[in-house]
């Protein structure tokens, strides 16, 4: 198959990140200049994602390796988007930085690229290719202020059990080749229509423990919350967003595509692993007195719930997946933005203990009520986004009816609401508060805090207009080529 | 529209107050009351120039007809819409909720004095999302509602609560309020869907809307799981024995404002929304779960006013009382006669009323004397002013004296359902003992006995007057003239009894009961 025109067209949002990313390298080598790298990347990610309309009239398009259809494009905007909030947050973040600054935002590119590889792979090449352009970067992100001894740990931790979970992964394509003789997905479906052998379940069961491990997902979940302590409030917020959504997406393409994971017994794995995701993330939040370790607790446990709709894989599953990544992604934007912002400029490690956050409200209104929607939203309360998210869950399970999903997702959400409330009870009491660490006075005005207000302002208008948002990922889900 | 605005004034003047506060700290109050006086202006204008008496159901027993209406397109996906619909049972709850809220505003004159804007902000919003509640007849929207006013509640409580002793924080009784009412209401979610799916199946289409569920064939195992979902829901909040749980803790944690909205109109949506919706939903499952319901009735009756007889806290004994008093209008729904049905908003209405002005009693008892221990109390007749005669007035009214509103609603309840269920019906009546035990109790121990002191405290000024002889007169007005009230919810709750008993013989029912 030859390349055409319209395939590099079609490439293009890809093709502009990494070339973005080549502008960054040559322009430090030549010359540091922290603002100047920040301005070129968020402009290379706003052409990228601003291609990405043009691709729309493309798509669906497929080549060998790569798959340029609506999920593709879904989760591409997501992550442009996830990308270039962390770049404004890590622009305030990283203003005070001792030491090298720019090289940051060469990681965000390359990982960026990464994940929309990822995303729109549909070889197992292209998929291992843009999980480690994803993965690789993070581990430089995390350890990015390797002076804290925390973000030391976090980087290599995550280095360490990445490496073992991508080891497992690739055990596990490797004992699909042996099967069928294909890496395609297309080929590998084939192939395993009828009755999948022993080793091909136990492939993908492997590749099911590989990418399971990248979201987190109970068993493999351990890493999350001390990963999340440990790093960098930017560095933790993409590998919370852009990194989990490109994994869900092409975990997403895999179910979808590929019957081996729709019936038998990794199918009841897999159901049982989305109820424990729920109940184990929001029980082990309930202790937290760290609001990033809570975040990365409760992180785990809105993957269980999007777990519900790989498990059920049809009627609402798709659309449902769509939404509540969009939810998921400006909710956890909005809340690891204002940590991050609270942390900014960088001066020793985050803050993120509970008692810093002690009557934010009083000191920082604006900021409390971002944050305040940004949990509620994750609490699903109506009038926020989180709500609407909560709401297609539920609606699925219902309409599968599969009762211990919803009966999980309800036991979930009740337990969930214990630590929301009382992280946000604590962001508007005045007792004495020992306060270490504060917000700058103009943090309205930096680009990290339009990002956080725009985020809230969307939670807000997507939690009680959310219309367009569903007309839109209906759409992409017209045109996916699963 | 006007609907529409019914519910945007609270909101909008919601957020006039937390803004408001930067001219000083009347600004917010006066903000709350000038919106809440506008709610109420309003809501009284269509009680006068709508017509209530409309025939509900039109001669082929189809159409629902309300008074008012308004409809637009929201979620087009799933056939949601914005749909507000005004009949006379929704005119009275929106009016009362009016009244309590200018209540609510002006008992916390004194007593809120940290925050005011913030605190307004959340009363306002509670006060919007009960509105919505009432007019919301697409079953989404009233979900939205539903437990949108639980987070403004929960501040309310959190923030501006009493700390309690033993551990009895605020901010635990908040969080146990917020948990009870939303994991119950994730069920009633569940329920939702459930129908909506079942009717999908059935017609093709998704739609939340009230009127098109209604016609929906389900099956009777379905409905009766569907049925209970709406129930533990609505049961929480009312709240229903087993489940009961929150409401002494939030009453007592509560500040007076709180505990005026929370008894006064918050658990009255429980039982609004089983007369609109669990009701005529599922008329077949409601009534083959009538006796159980009838059952836990009687069970609260006795076990709130049991508990309520050995009480401490002024407003913990209040708050038993409560689920006493919600006992007796879990009977009457169930009952489903038009008699009992109609006493039971007359004791929505006078229970609003005859509740909030104990709260407020015990509000101001709680300004004058730094306590809610009725241990530490005791000889206050004659040392606070009029005070006592209007905590004898409410109590009169609470134990169903006759001449005040609650005494009808009682006796309306129990006459309307002595002839399906004589045996519940005389159960109940031996609640009315223990009724008036706890009451004496309460005065015995708060204003007679021996003193506890010589000193004399402040008489009620002219803001606190105003609030207790509008709500004595209001229960007098209603204890002896309630044909107005009842005129207008008459149409309303004729349908739900039409409904209800048009499925299944009565007669069935009755003798499972004797």
């Amino acid at each position: 198959m030859m390349l055409t025109t319209t395939h590099l067209l079609a490439l293009m949002p890809i093709l502009l990140v990494c070339a973005t990313a080549l502008v960054v390298m040559l322009g430090i080598a030549w010359q540091r200049h922290h603002t100047a790298v920040a301005v070129v990347t968020v402009a290379g990610l706003s052409l990228a994602l601003l291609s990405l309309i043009a691709v729309w009239g493309l798509a669906p398009l497929a080549t060998p390796m790569l798959a340029i259809d609506g999920l593709s494009l879904f989760a591409a905007t997501l992550i442009l988007m996830a990308a270039l909030a962390c770049t404004a947050l890590g622009h305030a973040y990283l203003a005070h930085h001792q030491g090298p600054r720019e090289e940051f935002y060469l990681l965000l590119l390359c990982a960026t690229a990464g994940g929309m590889v990822l995303a729109a792979s549909t070889h197992l090449a292209t998929l291992f290719l843009g999980l480690e352009l994803l993965s690789m970067p993070l581990y430089g992100m995390l350890a990015y202020t390797y002076r804290e001894r925390r973000s030391l740990e976090a980087g290599i931790k995550y280095l360490v059990l990445s490496a073992a979970a991508t080891a497992t992964l690739l055990f596990g394509m490797a004992l699909l080749y042996a099967e069928t003789g294909r890496l395609d997905f297309a080929g590998l479906t084939a192939s395993l229509a009828g009755s999948p052998g022993v080793w091909s379940l136990a492939g993908a069961g492997l590749m099911l423990a590989g990418l399971g491990f990248k979201l987190s997902v109970v068993p493999f979940h351990l890493w999350t919350p001390d990963v999340y302590e440990g790093g960098p409030g930017p560095a933790a917020t993409f590998l919370a967003t852009a990194s989990k959504v490109a994994v869900f997406v092409v975990l997403l393409r895999l179910m979808l595509a590929a019957p081996v994971f729709g019936e038998g017994w990794l199918h009841g794995v897999l159901a049982v692993m989305a109820v424990l995701t729920m109940l184990v993330g929001n029980l082990l939040a309930l202790t937290q007195a760290n609001l990033k370790r809570l975040l990365g607790y409760s992180s785990i446990a809105h993957f269980g719930y999007l777990l519900t709709a790989l498990v059920i894989g049809e009627g609402l599953a798709v659309e449902a997946s769509g939404i509540y990544l969009v939810v998921y992604l400006c909710t956890t934007l909005a809340a690891f933005g204002v940590v991050t912002l609270v942390s900014s400029p960088y001066h020793g490690e985050d803050a993120a203990v509970l008692h810093h956050y002690r009557g934010l409200f009083w000191r920082r209104p604006y900021l409390t009520a971002v944050l305040t929607v940004a949990l509620l939203s994750l609490a699903g309360i109506p009038f926020t986004a989180g709500f609407i998210g909560k709401f297609y869950i539920i609606a699925l399970g219902v309409e599968a009816g599969r009762w211990w999903l919803v009966g999980g997702v309800i036991a979930g959400s009740a337990i969930g609401l214990f630590y929301y409330l009382r992280v946000m009870v604590t962001l508007y009491l005045t007792e004495a508060g020992m306060q270490r660490r504060d917000a700058p006075a103009n943090w309205g005005m930096s680009a990290g805090g339009i990002v956080v207000l725009g985020m809230a302002v969307l939670i807000v208008v997507l939690g009680i207009y959310p219309a367009p948002m569903i007309d839109w990922v209906q759409a992409l889900g017209m045109t996916a080529t699963g | 529209m006007t609907l529409l605005w019914l519910i945007l004034i609270p909101f909008i003047g919601g957020l006039l107050c937390w803004q408001g506060e930067r001219f000083g700290e009347q600004a917010p109050r006066w903000i709350a009351l000038g919106t809440m006086l506008m709610v109420l202006a309003i809501t009284l204008g269509l009680w006068f120039y709508g017509d209530y008496h409309l025939p509900s159901l039109d001669p082929q027993g189809e159409a629902v007809r309300w008074t008012m209406e308004w409809q637009v397109a929201w979620i087009p996906r799933f056939g949601i819409s914005i749909h507000l619909a005004l009949d006379g049972l929704s005119l009275v709850l929106i009016a009362l909720t009016g009244f309590l809220g200018i209540l609510a505003v002006l008992c916390s004159w004194h007593e809120i004095v940290h925050r005011v804007g913030f605190f307004h902000l959340n009363l306002l919003w509670i006060l919007g999302g009960v509105v919505g509640v009432f007019l919301a007849i697409d079953l989404f929207l009233f979900f939205f509602f539903w437990e949108m006013m639980l987070v403004p509640m929960y501040f309310l409580i959190a923030l501006w609560g009493h700390s309690g002793s033993k551990g009895r924080t605020r901010i635990r009784a908040a969080t146990k309020f917020f948990i009870y009412t939303q994991a119950s209401g994730l069920l009633m979610l569940v329920s939702i869907l459930g129908l909506v799916f079942a009717n999908l199946a059935h017609t093709g289409e998704y739609s939340f809307d009230y009127a098109t569920l209604m016609q929906t064939p389900l099956s009777d195992g379905l409905a009766m799981w569907l049925m209970l979902g709406f129930f533990i829901a609505f049961a929480v909040k009312l709240p229903v024995v087993p489940l009961h749980g929150w409401l002494p803790d939030a009453h007592a944690q509560a500040p007076t404002a709180g505990s005026v909205d929370l008894a006064g109109i918050l658990l009255k949506t429980a039982a609004y929304g089983m007369l609109r919706f669990a009701l005529p939903l599922f008329p077949e499952a409601s009534q083959a779960f009538a006796p159980v319901a009838m059952g836990l009735g009687l069970l609260g009756i006795y076990y709130g006013a049991l508990l309520a007889c050995g009480q401490q806290d002024l407003k913990r004994l209040i708050a038993y009382t409560s689920i006493s008093h919600m006992g007796f209008v879990l009977i009457g729904i169930y009952a489903g006669t038009e008699l009992a049905l109609q006493g039971v908003v007359m004791l929505m209405v006078a229970h609003a009323f005859s509740a909030a002005g104990l709260f407020i009693v015990s509000g101001q008892l709680y300004e004058r004397l730094h306590t809610r221990d009725m241990r530490e109390m005791g000889g206050l007749w004659g040392r606070l002013g009029s005070l006592p005669g209007f905590s004898l007035f409410f109590v009169a009214a609470s134990l169903g004296m006759p001449g005040t509103a609650n005494f009808l609603g009682e006796m309306m309840i129990l006459f309307g359902a002595f002839p399906l269920v004589p045996w519940v019906v005389v159960l109940a009546s031996g609640g009315l003992l223990l009724a008036a035990i706890y009451s004496l109790l309460l005065m015995q121990r708060v204003h007679f006995g021996p003193p506890q002191g010589k000193e004399h405290f402040a008489d009620l000024d002219r803001r606190e007057y105003l609030m207790m002889l509008t709500l004595t007169g209001l229960v007098l007005l209603f204890g002896l003239y309630p044909q107005p009230l009842l005129d207008t919810t008459g149409a309303a709750m004729l349908e739900v009894q039409q409904l209800f008993e048009g499925v299944a013989p009565l007669s069935s029912l009755a003798k499972g009961n004797q």
